[in-house]
C-alpha cells in the first residue's frame, strides 16, 4: 500500500462500487459524521444514509450510501451498503419518482408502509441534494 | 436458447452480489475472533449434537446431472455425520431433493420449493429466519449448506460449508495476527444484532444464486448434448433409412428387369 494511503471498498449486493486507495475519507456516521485518515483506529460503525466523500490528492469523489455497515481495520475502509452510487452516477429522475412515491405513501399514512415510505422518501431526497452539490461544483 | 438467456441473466446476479457476500463474511469472522460468544445466539458454539443439512437443488430436472451430484454428496455427507454420531435433519430447497429424499423415506425437517428460477431476497430472507430459529431455540447445533457453486459454464462444484455457529478464519487466531480491539459505535451489541442475521440471509442468498447459475450453465450444455446427439442419431438414421430404400428399389428394379428378360425368352 502506498504512504498516506488506504484502500476504501464500497460494495453492494449489486456489485462492487468503489475500490481505489485514497488519502482521506469522510462519512456520515450513527453517531454523527467522522473522518478517516491512514493509520485510524480499528473501528465498526453503521452509517447513515447520506453523503461519503473521499480524497486522494486533489480529487475528490463523492457518494451516495444508503444505510449500511462501516469496518476500518489494518487492511482499508469497508463498507457494506445496501445501496450506493457515485455522485455523476446517480439517476435524478428515477430518485424524483421515487420521491413522489413515498410522498403520496406518506400522504396515505398507512401505518404498515409508513416506517418504508420515510426512509425511501430520505432516500431519495439524499440521492437528489448529493446529484446537485456535484453540479454546482 | 432460452436456456442462454435465462444463463445470462442468473449468472449476472451471482457475480454482482459475490464481492458483497466475500466480503461481509471475511470481515464478520474477523471480527468475531476477537469477540466473546455471548454477544449473539448466533456466534454461541455449542458441543455438536445435531447437525441440520441444507440440500439446495432445482425444482425441474433436464439439466445433465446437476442434481444427481449435489444430491450424493448431501446423501454421503448425511450418512458420515449419522456414523459419526449425531443427530442429523435435514431441510431442502427445490422438488428435486425433496422427491429424492422422499423416494428413499427420509424425513425432512423443513422444504422450500417453488422458488428455482425466480430466487428473490425474500426467499432467502424467509428460508434464513427458519434456520436462525431453530439454532436460537437450540434444536440444532450446526448448520451445513451444501450446494452447487458455479465454476464456469461447463464445470459445477458441490460445496459442502459450515453455516453456523459462525467460525472465526484461521488465518485470523491470535498467534499469526495481531488482536485488535475494535472500537464499536453505537455499541457491539447493536451492531452484531443486526449484523449476524443478515449474514446468515446473504450466504443463504448467495447459495441459491450459485446454484441457480449453475443449474442454468448445467441446462445450457445438457441441452446442447441433446441437440447434439439428436443431430447425430438423425443423420445415422436418415443414413440407414436411405440405404434401406435404395436396396428396395434396385430390388424391385431388378425383378422388372428379370421380369422383361423372361418375357423377351
Amino acid at each position: 500500500m502506498a504512504e498516506g494511503k488506504f484502500l476504501l471498498e464500497i460494495v453492494t449486493p449489486h456489485g462492487l462500487v468503489f475500490s481505489e486507495e485514497v488519502e482521506e475519507v469522510t462519512a456520515n456516521g450513527s453517531e454523527g459524521e467522522f473522518g478517516v485518515l491512514p493509520e485510524h483506529v480499528p473501528f465498526v460503525t453503521t452509517l447513515k444514509v447520506g453523503m461519503l466523500t473521499c480524497r486522494t490528492g486533489n480529487q475528490t469523489v463523492i457518494f451516495f450510501v444508503s444505510w449500511s455497515y462501516c469496518g476500518i481495520g489494518p487492511r482499508g475502509m469497508l463498507i457494506l451498503a445496501d445501496s450506493a452510487e457515485r455522485s455523476d452516477e446517480i439517476d435524478v429522475e428515477r430518485a424524483k419518482a421515487a420521491m413522489k412515491r413515498a410522498e403520496e405513501r406518506l400522504k396515505k399514512a398507512e401505518e404498515i408502509d409508513f416506517k418504508r415510505a420515510e426512509t425511501a422518501l430520505e432516500r431519495a431526497v439524499t440521492r437528489i441534494q448529493i446529484a446537485e452539490i456535484k453540479r454546482i461544483k | 436458447m432460452v436456456a442462454a438467456a435465462k444463463f445470462r441473466k442468473a449468472q449476472q446476479r451471482m457475480f454482482e452480489l459475490r464481492p458483497y457476500a466475500e466480503r461481509m463474511s471475511e470481515g464478520l469472522s474477523r471480527l468475531a475472533a476477537n469477540l466473546e460468544a455471548e454477544i449473539h445466539p448466533l456466534l454461541a458454539v455449542r458441543p455438536r449434537k445435531n447437525v441440520e443439512v441444507l440440500v439446495i437443488t432445482s425444482d425441474r430436472g433436464l439439466c445433465g446431472a446437476f442434481n444427481t451430484n449435489i444430491l450424493k454428496a448431501g446423501a454421503k455427507h448425511v450418512a458420515d455425520l449419522k456414523s459419526d454420531g449425531f443427530n442429523v435433519s435435514i431441510s431442502s430447497v427445490g422438488r428435486k431433493a425433496k422427491d429424492y429424499f422422499k423416494r428413499r423415506s427420509v424425513e425432512l425437517r423443513n422444504s422450500w420449493t417453488g422458488i428455482s428460477g425466480k430466487i428473490s431476497y425474500a426467499n432467502a430472507q424467509e428460508i434464513a429466519a427458519d434456520i436462525i430459529e431453530s439454532y436460537t431455540n437450540e434444536t440444532v447445533d450446526e448448520v451445513i449448506i451444501v450446494y452447487n457453486e458455479f465454476k464456469s459454464v461447463i464445470a459445477q462444484k458441490v460445496v459442502v460449508a459450515r453455516l453456523l455457529p459462525l467460525a472465526p478464519i484461521e488465518a485470523a487466531t491470535p498467534d499469526t495476527l495481531p488482536v485488535f480491539n475494535f472500537i464499536y459505535e453505537p455499541s457491539k451489541e447493536e451492531i452484531f444484532s443486526s449484523l449476524v442475521p443478515k449474514n446468515v440471509e446473504i450466504q443463504i442468498f448467495r447459495a441459491l444464486l450459485e446454484s441457480q447459475a449453475s443449474e442454468e450453465a448445467a441446462r445450457m450444455s445438457a441441452m446442447e448434448n441433446a441437440t447434439k446427439s439428436a443431430n447425430e442419431m438423425i443423420s445415422k438414421l436418415s443414413l440407414q433409412y436411405n440405404k434401406a430404400r435404395q436396396a428396395s428399389i434396385t430390388k424391385e428394379l431388378m425383378d422388372i428387369v428379370g421380369g422383361v428378360e423372361a418375357m423377351k425368352g
